[in-house]
């Protein structure tokens, strides 16, 4: 049996649904690097990702795999490459920047729901000031997604009201609220209490049942056997070794791999 | 089972020692809590009972309320017969005496207007309007020559009016100007942000006397001949962009408080800048530095006293010029009792309005 709170690959059911490998990929990122000043955080980075694809990034710590999330919807700018983002190359046109950012969903590992805010008003915000959805219709959305996280019941209360996972899964409605083609996970349960960790990801896993495109940066390694099509290694910058779960854990290629994983794995 | 009850219910009536509660108990701990707290407490109840009986005889017991100041001379007491006399002039200064109703109109429609839109429920559209229809109400009053109003020149305008007009019109202006500056010390445009820092630094830097003495005798020098500014709007414009620097410098803080995880967040939800700052960074930020932003209006509503020098008529310069008429020297203790209570009316008003608005606001977190 599992101890508290650490997942395994018994606890979950695989998530069957496949990517569409037939269409145009959602993020295709070719080439590129980013530095921090001199420090050079993200190194010659291709990356491929298919529609209803889902994809799980671990990796040390200072490896580079939140920032190479952030580049995609440019909460980091890249200094080489090019990343294109349903079919919206990332440039510095602002206009652009604001379109793709409405089309990708980012949950983050300390949530970051707007304080001042309630719960509803903080689901409705996105869809009425850039989607332009009227009020009502909005609310009925944001009502619609806060029973799929299961926390209707919350909807007039304030963040701080809320426990972390009840605040992590509200996050996940408000960036399902805008309807996004691709949801981006920054170590989403990294600053849960153990017990909460289930919670979010129970709704992570609905989520990829439903077909939803997911990047995914976790240490919960049940999860990625479990829902990810596959698993990319990161370290320095660059990304050391990807390829599907069953292969990842069982049969790593690199002696890094092999190091990390014999680290979280015990 | 019996007898335990009977001990509990015992032990419930038991009352703590009658020292140690009540008047006795607060007495005892805060004013005779051993010798030396003992020692003080008798030396200031020694000196409260020298100053307080002669100073209520000074104040009630022996003063003039409406007499001549020759009675004040002749009476111990405060001549409060100073204000009662000039009270109209000490208000409405040099405003014409049989149309004083009208800047008294308007400032009693400033305070109902105030008084109205403290209740954040009452904040909309329709308050807006109320509001544009107010000042222009207000704005006739004072100026008249329209509906058959008498025209007054704005150099009479003065005391009271004059006051409020210039703290209540520079504070509202001010603070959305001290919001633009803060956002465009922080914006990542180098012209803005390098035009926000040296304005801000550069009025910080200068007292508000020099400002108003600027705007009142080097400014004309650059004016085409011919072209004059109202005086008053020249002081006022002095007035908005000094508190204006001060409040961006607070707002500033209230930004660097708010942290990346919002930014980052408002950005990945897709809003543009100026939705982004409008409906996440600055209701949050602007809480914040409620307190701080109440201290800058205060002391900026009593700033506005210092119109004086470039021989505005304010509230201040009105008192004084009561007190240098010969029939009424000396009595300026209770003249500036009288503006100073004035002065505190307001600045309380201001102070405690902003806590309401801070435990409303505070409410929701």
């Amino acid at each position: 049996m599992s101890s508290a709170g650490q997942i395994t690959a018994n606890d979950l059911k695989p998530v069957t649904t496949e990517p569409k490998s037939d269409e145009s990929p959602i993020i295709r990122i070719t080439g590129m690097h980013k530095w921090f000043g001199e420090f050079h955080v993200l190194s010659n980075i291709h990356l491929t990702v298919a529609r209803q694809e889902r994809i799980v990034i671990c990796g040390p710590s200072g490896s580079g795999k939140s920032t190479l999330i952030r580049c995609i919807n440019r909460l980091e700018e890249h200094q080489r490459g090019e990343i294109i983002v349903d079919e919206i190359k990332l440039t510095n046109d602002i206009k652009n920047i604001e379109k793709i950012r409405a089309e990708v969903g980012m949950v983050f590992q300390h949530f970051n729901l707007f304080p001042h805010l309630s719960i509803l008003e903080n689901l409705t915000l996105g869809p009425i000031w850039v989607r332009k959805t009227p009020k009502a219709e909005a609310e009925e959305t944001a009502m619609y997604y806060l029973e799929k996280v299961r926390i209707a019941e919350q909807a007039q209360k304030y963040p701080g009201q809320l426990s972390g996972g009840q605040q992590q899964r509200v996050a996940i409605a408000r960036s399902l609220c805008m309807k996004p083609r691709v949801m981006l996970f920054d170590e989403p349960t990294s600053a849960l209490d153990p017990e909460m960790v289930k919670e979010v990801l129970d709704v992570m896993i609905e989520l990829a049942e439903e077909g939803m495109t997911m990047i995914v940066v976790t240490h919960e390694m049940g999860f990625a056997k479990s829902v990810a099509h596959r698993v990319l290694f990161m370290d320095f910058g660059r990304i050391v070794e990807e390829n599907r779960p069953e292969e990842f854990f069982n049969n790593p290629q690199h002696e890094r791999t092999k190091l990390f994983l014999s680290q979280i794995l015990h | 089972m019996e007898k335990e009850k009977s001990i509990l219910s015992d032990e419930s009536n038991i009352r703590p020692p009658a020292t140690q509660v009540g008047v006795l108990g607060w007495t005892k701990k805060n004013l005779f809590d051993g010798p030396w707290n003992t020692a003080l407490t008798l030396l200031i109840l020694f000196f409260l009972w020298k100053v307080i009986p002669p100073l209520i005889n000074w104040f009630f017991i022996e003063s003039r309320w409406a007499s001549t100041s020759a009675e004040c001379y002749a009476a111990d007491g405060a001549c409060w017969s100073i204000i009662t006399y000039n009270i109209r002039f000490i208000i409405f200064g040099l405003f014409p005496p049989h149309l004083q109703w009208r800047p008294l109109t308007a400032m009693l429609l400033l305070a109902g207007m105030l008084f109205y839109s403290r209740d954040r429920r009452h904040w909309g559209k329709g308050l807006g309007y109320a509001w544009a229809v107010a000042l222009f109400v207000m704005g006739l009053l004072m100026k008249g020559g329209l509906f058959g109003l008498a025209p007054v020149e704005s150099t009479q305008w003065s005391g009271l009016p004059l006051t409020l007009m210039l703290s209540v019109f520079g504070m509202v202006a001010a603070y959305p100007l001290g919001v633009m500056l803060a956002l465009g010390r922080r914006s990542r445009m180098p012209a803005i942000k390098s035009l926000s820092v040296v304005y801000i630094e550069m009025i910080r830097g200068v007292p508000l006397i020099s400002l108003l003495f600027m705007s009142s005798v080097m400014f004309p020098l650059f004016l085409p001949e011919g072209i004059t500014i109202n005086k008053i709007l020249r002081a006022q414009v002095a007035i908005i962009l000094f508190t204006a620097a001060y409040i961006a410098e607070v707002v500033r803080g209230g930004l660097q408080a708010i942290s990346r995880g919002q930014y980052e967040a408002a950005e990945s939800l897709g809003l543009n800048y100026y939705q982004q700052m409008r409906l996440i960074i600055l209701p949050q930020a602007l809480k914040i530095v409620i307190p701080p932003t109440v201290g800058i209006l205060i002391s900026a509503f009593k700033d506005t006293s210092l119109v004086v020098i470039i021989a505005l008529y304010d509230l201040l310069k009105t008192t004084q010029s009561v007190l240098s008429n010969p029939k009424w020297m000396g009595f300026s203790a209770e003249a500036y009792i009288f503006i100073a209570l004035i002065y505190f009316i307001c600045c309380y008003a201001m102070a405690s309005y902003s806590r309401r608005l801070e435990r409303e606001l505070g409410a929701n977190t």
